[in-house]
């Protein structure tokens, strides 16, 4: 057995993971009726693959063939156990799709709403939530969703495991939920797909990174949310947000330093994406159940279909982030309101407004940044550098830190930005 | 599967007697009771008397310790439970959310062991 042989076999078995393993478990789920068990199953067939195809060859339908195998093992399972008259249902179920195994993988059914319901269940914690997400339907191992996290790759493997048994042992059920707790837990799956968006944007390590994979999970999971649930405007809301902010990701950062909004070179930004973000918009809206997720799109909508800075419509975003603070109130976004009217009124009254969220966001770097900004442009240069100071404290990133030091420099040189 | 209910409150945020609060407490039990009646999923369930009745044991080198009140004090104490046999947990959750004591304490929904995996 050469080692080209079993390195092709790895890439092999990786690639069809990565890109599959979400509708694996979701068919081994909804099969076997037990998300721990179908964990094992294929981790099971995994290991079978990497002893047989270097020497048998790779299957033309990996997906097929581990499915199949898993299937098998947990027939095995099923057919050992103490109490199997118990299990005559599964093991029936499961008889029957040996007969019909699929020779192709397009006949594996997609299970995977059921999959991201089940992920996203609200007796999970947060964090559970999203690092159970990622690692069954966004295709990341278990090292790399730690990673997400700054976690260790055995405390992560630990909450994984752990969340999976409790799937399994408190019967958390594999299935679309019922139509009364429909709204609620479509609500929470999506305010994970935000969370990986967020920390896919937001690089909380000391280099520049954009973690451009989790942006891309992020979507993937959107895209399929909006295939499974179509009619639903926050859906579509929400991915239009993440597409339309996804869009500028290549102005964002230009030698090693972060670049602002109003700097940034409009002619980098993904005119595709920027076009599918506000098509999907526009529907949504057209649907008069206007939601926070609408609302931030709007709000990224309006950015995007500016020409140049100067032309951004700051009255409506200011008025957007009015009727966002109505229905989902919140620091940062009276925050966000007060950036816009600093722009739409001016740089005064904005410092007015943001003077009663010191307290709330006292730690938050966003919130001296852009003190800093409106001190600078009011002319109020000492508190302005303090403020710079204050939001350097609170920065992680590199970049970042690059782009604030150049704005506080400028303080010194009288060099500040037009606006 | 079954489930426990276990009902938590703090002494003081339950509604005291003769109060408006009391009577819709009451209500809240027996609207929830007979739902579960209802649907058959409830196998018991009882109040249990204020934690100041309560005696704890510990037996440690053979030998029994009585102690005078709950195994820990904590804000908010077990008051009561219910028994569920429900097929899923957001069923059981669906049923526990009835409890009017969830309203201003806490119910926790744990599944009964069970003995078949192999």
């Amino acid at each position: 057995m050469t080692n080209a042989a079993t390195d092709a076999v790895h890439t092999a078995i990786d690639y069809t993971l990565r890109q599959d393993r979400g509708r694996l478990i979701a068919a081994l789920v909804a099969a076997i009726g037990d998300f721990e068990l179908a964990e094992g199953c294929l981790q099971d067939a995994t290991e079978s693959a990497l002893k047989v195809w270097p020497s048998k060859g790779i299957p033309k339908s990996r997906r097929g063939w581990l499915l199949q195998v898993a299937r098998r093992r947990a027939l095995d399972r099923f057919r050992r156990a103490k109490n199997f008259e118990k299990k005559a249902a599964q093991i029936a179920v499961l008889e029957r799709s040996e007969v019909d195994a699929p020779a192709d993988t397009h006949d594996i059914p997609d299970h995977r709403l059921r999959l991201i319901f089940t992920c996203c269940h609200p007796a999970l914690d947060e964090k559970t939530r999203v690092a159970l997400t990622l690692r069954t339907l966004g295709g990341l191992t278990t090292e790399e969703v730690a990673r997400a996290f700054l976690d260790k790759t055995a405390a992560m493997a630990q909450r994984l495991s752990r969340a999976r048994s409790k799937i399994s042992k408190a019967g958390i059920p594999f299935a679309i939920p019922d139509t009364d707790d429909l709204p609620e837990r479509i609500s929470s799956v999506l305010s994970v797909i935000y969370l990986i968006f967020n920390e896919g944007y937001a690089a909380t390590e000391g280099a520049v990174q954009v973690r451009i994979d989790l942006c891309e999970e992020a979507i993937f999971l959107a895209r399929l949310m909006v295939r499974f649930c179509p009619g639903d405007p926050e859906v579509s809301g929400l991915l239009a947000l993440i597409l339309l902010s996804h869009a500028r990701r290549h102005a964002r950062y230009a030698a090693e330093t972060y670049v602002p909004l109003f700097k940034q070179d409009r002619g980098l930004w993904d005119a595709k994406l920027i076009a599918e973000g506000l098509s999907l918009l526009e529907s949504a809206l057209q649907k008069g159940r206007v939601g926070p997720y609408q609302l931030q799109a709007s709000v990224s909508a309006l950015h995007c279909e500016a020409k140049t800075a100067n032309d951004t419509d700051w009255v409506q975003i200011a008025a957007l982030y009015r009727l966002l603070a109505q229905i989902r109130p919140s620091a940062v976004v009276d925050l966000n309101l007060a950036v816009a009217l600093s722009y739409s009124v001016g740089p005064e009254h904005a410092l007015e407004c943001i003077a009663k969220l010191a307290t709330d966001l006292g730690n938050y770097q966003p919130y001296h940044a852009a003190r800093a900004d409106m001190l600078r442009r009011v002319g109020r240069v000492g508190e302005a550098d303090a403020a710079y100071g204050l939001a350097l404290d609170l920065t992680g990133t590199k970049s970042e830190q690059a782009f604030l030091r150049e704005q506080r420099q400028k303080l010194c040189t009288g060099n500040g930005d037009p606006h | 599967m079954k489930y426990l209910a276990l009902i938590y409150a703090e002494d003081k945020a339950n509604p005291q007697p003769n109060t408006p609060e009391f009577g819709q407490m009451i209500a809240g039990y027996q609207a929830a009771s007979k739902k579960y009646e209802e649907d058959g999923v409830v196998l018991g369930g009882e109040a249990l008397q204020p934690v100041e009745t309560a005696t704890s044991i510990r037996i440690r080198d053979g030998k029994a310790e009585l102690m005078d009140g709950p195994f820990a004090e904590t804000k908010e104490q077990l008051g009561g439970y219910y028994l569920f046999e429900c097929d899923t947990l957001d069923d059981a959750i669906r049923y526990a959310k009835m409890i009017p004591s969830a309203e201003y304490g806490t119910v926790e929904v744990r599944p009964v062991q069970t003995y078949d995996l192999d």
